[in-house]
């Protein structure tokens, strides 16, 4: 037998040589150092958000309206705006979202007008949401003359539908193509095959692409300055200024009056726990299903 | 027989009405899109027309004098989040590096969902923790240690002079840099996943330390994905409005010292629109800005898409 080739030599350059084993080492302590440091920030985040935002998340919080400073308001009409407001733009965005992604999954598929629509449907997911509000005011709240919850709920809808559109095409993508030949075989017409067989299977797929625009469009605040405005009184007529959580926050964080400070983080505080309790569902959802 | 004709009919007519409906809904997102465009770029014009391509060059925002500039803001948008990514890339690839090679099963499930459920956190959060946690540890240690520093070196010290506000470009990049590691971690993770366990494997077969396999077979196989995944960060911080607008400090003119107060497109547009008449000058400006931004975004997004598709296509 000839020696094994000399792949085994103290100078080959394979050879866990001490000068690998120390690059290697450094780059392992870097990456522990990486994930820590983000890991303290955020936690940092987490921290500040808790120690500032619950001597103020109390039931007080859910049961009065935004008032004067010193006078021990809440942000009780806020969370009713915002839950109208959020309500309507999915009741907007689920069906024009479902419709496109049925569109981009089952009929267009690789057609030049479904690549084009995919793009544009990217461009509007990933455009700055400030420029969607600005959108909005131009085309809805300046020629009517007033701000409205509608307008704050039609940005609101553009930022969603994306989500929904991408989630809706990636999950139908997943049904396989015998089922919907079995139901055309059985003589189903192809919108009933899509829409109670096909989409029926991606159910739980296209809920949690609800959901996470739900949890996106929830926190959102920059579309909604110039469309809804912010209302400081407690109010149901979505024709009129309508106040919503993130807009209070941003008009009590800018602000120098103590309370008011103090119900800025309460807000902040139930935001962020709305948007991860809707965010950890979706994950223990997902999970399950997938066992 | 006439019951299976009427049925016929009845989806001779259903059919394709529901395949139009489809259509017509996939080409509402196209009219929606060229809306945005078409009606920033028309209520812009004025501004174009009025300034001329210097408009994209002036260093001004004058509203006594009605002279408007893109310079600042431009400026603004663009340096922030370029030095928000230098921070946020190492971060970002260090801890998908660590969740991916070296983390114990254990912690990995933790980690790996702590930063996901913190890509979601709201940006408004991000600006608040900035003013109450960043910009106070940026007036009273960063700078003055920065000052202390470099002060007296002829050139970095134009770097770091400037009044101790604690807000400005140095502070805007470290809140966005934060808010984005999160998100660009969980896409390269995806981008880390995707790559056939069998070239990780081999890599170590032959004897390669983990951070050879990261740096000699993983990064090249994912180039185009780790690259686009940056890209995509990027176009997230440029767009970012609340969590700027509370740490940039509202300033309109270009600075040497990375500790000078600035502004970005977005913060200008959230902080001055609401004072801009209709149909003046400034409301025109601030739209031509915000069709630049919607430009800047739209190519980020191109190149992005380009690159994690052009990745994918390659490898199949």
């Amino acid at each position: 037998m000839p020696s094994p080739p000399s792949l085994i030599r103290a100078d080959h350059p394979l050879f866990v040589t001490k000068r690998r084993r120390f690059i290697d080492r450094i780059a392992t302590v870097a990456s522990w150092g990486a994930t820590l440091f983000v890991l303290f920030f955020l936690g940092s985040l987490l921290w500040t958000l808790l120690y500032n935002g619950l001597p103020g998340f109390t039931l007080h919080l859910f049961t009065h309206s935004m008032k004067a400073p010193d006078q021990n308001g809440g942000l009780a009409n806020a969370i009713i705006g915002s839950i109208l407001q959020v309500g309507f733009a999915l009741l907007l965005a689920t069906p024009a979202g479902l419709l496109t992604g049925i569109y981009l999954a089952e009929y267009g598929a690789q057609s030049p007008l479904a690549r084009v629509v995919r793009f544009v449907s990217d461009m509007l997911l990933s455009a700055p949401s400030i420029l969607i509000g600005l959108f909005v005011y131009l085309i809805m709240v300046a020629p009517l003359e007033h701000f409205s919850g509608f307008a704050g709920s039609v940005s609101l809808a553009l930022l969603a539908m994306p989500i929904i559109v991408r989630t809706t095409e990636n999950m139908l993508r997943l049904v396989p193509h015998s089922v919907r030949e079995a139901g055309i075989a059985l003589g189903i017409p192809k919108w009933r095959v899509t829409l109670f067989i096909c989409l029926r299977a991606a159910q739980s797929g296209i809920i949690t692409g609800i959901l996470l625009a739900l949890a996106r469009i929830a926190g959102e605040t920059a579309p909604l300055l110039f469309t809804s405005l912010g209302n400081s009184k407690l109010s149901f007529n979505m024709e009129r200024p309508m106040a919503s959580v993130p807009l209070a926050i941003y008009e009590y964080a800018g602000s120098a009056y103590q309370d008011w400070m103090q119900e800025a983080w309460s807000g902040a505080l139930l935001i962020t726990v709305a948007v991860l309790a809707i965010n950890i569902v979706v994950r223990i959802s997902t999970y399950k299903g997938r066992t | 027989m006439t019951y299976l004709t009427s049925i016929k009919a009845r989806h001779r007519t259903a059919d394709p009405f529901f395949r139009w409906l489809a259509i017509a809904s996939g080409c509402g997102t196209l009219v929606i899109v060229s809306a945005i465009i078409a009606v920033m770029v028309a209520g812009g014009w004025k501004a174009f027309t009025v300034f001329g391509p210097r408009f994209l060059i002036a260093n001004v925002w004058n509203p006594v004098t009605q002279q408007f500039g893109a310079a600042a803001p431009l400026f603004g948008t663009l340096a922030s989040s370029v030095f928000a990514m230098i921070v946020a890339v190492p971060l970002a690839f260090g801890t998908t590096f660590w969740l991916t090679m070296i983390a114990p099963p254990r912690l990995f499930s933790v980690v790996s969902m702590a930063v996901q459920l913190l890509a979601a956190i709201p940006s408004i959060i991000f600006g608040m923790w900035g003013v109450l946690v960043v910009v106070p540890f940026v007036a009273h240690v960063a700078q003055p240690f920065a000052q202390w520093l470099f002060g007296s070196t002829p050139i970095l010290s134009a770097l770091v002079t400037g009044p101790r506000f604690g807000t400005g470009l140095l502070t805007t990049a470290f809140v966005l840099a934060i808010m984005i590691t999160p998100s660009m971690t969980a896409v390269l993770c995806d981008v880390f996943t995707a790559i056939p366990p069998v070239l990780r494997e081999s890599g170590y077969g032959i004897g390669a330390t983990r951070w050879e396999v990261v740096r000699y077979i993983m990064l090249p196989y994912s180039r185009e994905g780790f690259i686009g995944s940056i890209v995509l960060g990027m176009g997230r911080a440029m767009g970012e409005t609340m969590a700027v607008t509370f740490v940039i400090g509202d300033n309109n003119h270009i600075s040497w010292s990375l500790f000078a107060p600035t502004n970005s497109i977005a913060s200008l547009i959230a902080l001055e629109f609401p004072e801009s008449p209709t149909g003046s000058l400034k409301l025109a400006s601030l739209l031509a800005l915000g069709a630049i931004l919607m430009a800047i975004s739209f190519f980020t997004l191109w190149c992005s898409r380009w690159l994690l598709t052009r990745g994918s296509l390659a490898r199949c």
